[in-house]
């Protein structure tokens, strides 16, 4: 074989006539074996069944608490102003069950997934394995990244789902009253419900950035996990800090909410935008970052 | 054992590397390392534990980056050609790696769509081919955590083997594992060379270099100690005089008379020393039986490459590290 070998070592196997075109449809492979990698792990069903867990709660509590006829909440406040009308039209759940997991429950297990990502592969020994399959650098960390986003949107469909099952068990559906006074039909409702578990999902995308850079930092998903569950908890204390106004327009959570705009008649953009535009920034600086670094990276675990 | 078509000296070398160095803090884990390796051969890569082996083979993959010199494997250099190079390079670097909640086959999948060179139509086929050449079609569907340590070894060496390779890089595939699980090892690295693949094998055990591979080399604290044909560099270290004899008090007078050094008197009947470079072997029997020496046998053995370790370190081989 010595003289075809001196022959082959200027192409190799994939340059046999491959057309590009195959090698990109073949790359998706990557990106299906992480989803299906990362939904199989038992740590991702548990984060997950705790989300679908909430709404259940949250359906039950109002149920209980409004079986004598009276009517639950009242306040002011989005949060509040959602759970009033649960009795009324079971698809209130959904909203509710957002925003009661948004500040907290949704954004842990995104951490959790995306500060896994390298940083647990490294732990587990699995990324050497994978760099010399090769992967390549940028083509895992892009499938990472892809993965960690498809685990937002599930994790986000998950919490809505169950809420709209658990809801239309337990309460009415039917026309529903916007934020703004006006009436919708329930067709209508369904659709800006499911616009919203998509803002939610897209609220997301700047955390997921962040726990993957933060994941390339370290050989230990444990660690890599903590920092960015715990990045998540400073975030949303310093949000709250009057003194530190000036910097609350730059914290990926300070939008979040925002997604109740969606059903004011018509429609508030301008906030809606700004978060989308912060987690896109995040997303580019930390995407960079996670980048520079993951590719410069000697990979010694 | 042959070394195969591939091993003649004008085949391009398959892993070559010109003052290959990683610092590591303050201290050279290895240190302007010059390896060539032959196509065809099976290459042993000794040194005791802590040597620079697995640092170098990180280099050769492409996982840390040199902090001086070059690397080339397959003619391209490493790390920049990794997307041509690594597909036709199987390796186990360190020990196996695996999800622990995935079965031993869907491993083997997840490796295999890693690879962009690798078709997904044939995946099922070359998955199974493999676990069928390790041995573990059997316990293919359970999950990766419940495998022994051996089991894991050879899965590791599945994902290896998924594509055609050229190269096999093995860093010392037989740790951990009992003489059953090391034989089918060295067993199966021979098939593989008997095919034409390339294989590198690191190992701090002397006598598994010695049984399988054609070619190797010595590092020491992270140098090359020396490197070549697995004969040539026994015969640079001369042979071990040996004895057989009724009489070793005589033995060793005469031996000792005629400039034979480092005389060891072993098991009772066996005397071995030094011969003395210049001396003719001839005379020393004329000497021994000269001298009423009854002997039974008397020769030169070949030097092991623990002795050759030993000439040119001017210590132990420490096994154990
Ligand atoms: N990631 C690391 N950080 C610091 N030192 C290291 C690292 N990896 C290896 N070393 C050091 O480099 C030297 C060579 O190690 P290694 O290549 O693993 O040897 P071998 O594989 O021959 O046992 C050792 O002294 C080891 O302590
Ligand atoms: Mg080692």
């Amino acid at each position: 074989m010595s003289r075809a070998d001196t022959a082959a070592y200027a192409g190799g196997p994939a340059a046999a006539g491959d057309p590009g075109v195959r090698r990109w449809f073949w790359t998706l492979g990557l990106f299906r074996s992480e989803v299906t990698t990362t939904f199989r792990r038992w740590r991702t069903l548990a984060l997950l069944g705790v989300l679908a867990a909430v709404p259940v709660l949250v359906g039950i509590a109002v149920k209980i608490e409004t079986g004598d006829g009276g009517s639950a909440g009242g306040g002011a406040g989005q949060g509040p102003a959602f759970i009033a009308q649960i009795t009324n039209n079971g698809l209130f759940l959904v909203f509710t069950a957002l925003a009661a997991t948004l500040p907290f429950f949704l954004p842990m297990a995104v951490g959790v997934v995306a500060g896994d990502g390298i940083a647990g592969e490294a732990s587990a020994g699995t990324l050497r394995y994978l760099l010399v399959a090769p992967a390549g650098r940028s083509r895992l960390l892009l499938a990472k990244y892809a993965a960690t986003l498809a685990f937002c949107l599930v994790a986000t469909l998950t919490v809505a789902v169950s809420a709209l099952i658990v809801g239309a068990l337990l309460f009415p559906l039917g026309e529903l009253t916007t934020i703004s006074g006006t009436r919708i039909s329930l067709s209508e409702g369904l659709w800006r419900a499911l616009l919203i578990a998509l803002v939610v999902a897209a609220s997301l995308i700047g955390l997921a950035a962040l726990g993957l850079f933060v994941s390339t930092l370290t050989n230990s998903g444990i660690a890599a996990m903590a920092t960015t569950v715990g990045l998540l908890i400073a975030v949303q204390i310093l949000d709250t800090i009057p003194q530190l106004d000036a910097l609350h327009p730059y914290l990926f959570s300070h939008h979040w909410l925002s997604f109740a705009d969606l059903m004011r008649e018509p429609v508030h953009w301008d906030d809606l935008l700004s978060n989308l535009r912060l987690q896109l920034i995040y997303a580019a600086v930390f995407g960079s970052a996670a980048w520079a670094r993951f590719t410069a990276k000697d990979i010694t675990a | 054992m042959s070394a195969g078509a591939g091993a003649s000296p004008d085949a391009a070398p398959v892993i070559e590397t010109r003052g290959l160095s990683k610092r590591y803090g303050g201290q050279l884990a290895v240190d302007r390392l010059d390896l060539s390796v032959p196509a065809g051969s099976v290459f042993g890569f000794l040194g005791p534990n802590g040597s620079g082996k697995t640092t170098t083979i990180r280099m050769l993959m492409g996982l840390i980056d040199p902090g001086a010199g070059t690397v080339r494997v397959l003619g391209h250099r490493m790390p920049d050609a990794a997307r041509t190079v690594l597909p036709q390079v199987g390796a186990l670097i360190e020990g196996p790696a695996l999800y622990g909640h995935l079965s031993g086959r869907d491993n083997l999948v997840r490796y295999d769509s890693a690879d962009p060179t690798a078709d997904p139509r044939t995946r099922k086929a070359r998955v199974a081919a493999a676990l069928d050449r390790v041995g573990l079609t059997a316990a293919a569907g359970k999950r990766a955590k419940a495998y022994s340590l051996g089991m894991k070894q050879r899965l590791g060496l599945a994902a290896a083997l998924l594509t055609p390779r050229r190269l096999l890089v093995l860093d010392e595939p037989t740790n951990g594992l009992d003489p059953q699980g090391m034989r089918e090892i060295r067993t199966l690295v021979r098939e593989l060379a008997r095919d034409g693949t390339t294989v590198f094998l690191s190992s701090h055990l002397l006598d598994e270099i010695e049984q399988v591979c054609t070619h190797a080399a010595v590092m020491a604290k992270g140098r090359l100690v020396t490197q070549g044909p697995v004969e040539d560099l026994a015969a640079t270290a001369r042979g071990r005089l040996a004895v057989s004899t009724p009489d070793p008090g005589d033995a060793v007078r005469v031996l000792k008379e005629n400039g034979v050094t480092g005389i060891a008197v072993e098991s009772g009947d066996r005397v071995t020393g030094d011969p003395p470079p210049d001396g003719d072997l001839a005379e020393l029997t004329a000497a021994l039986v000269g001298a009423g020496v009854r002997v039974r046998g008397f020769g030169l053995e070949r030097a092991s490459l623990e002795d050759v370790f030993m000439q040119l370190t001017g210590e132990g081989f420490d096994v154990t590290g």
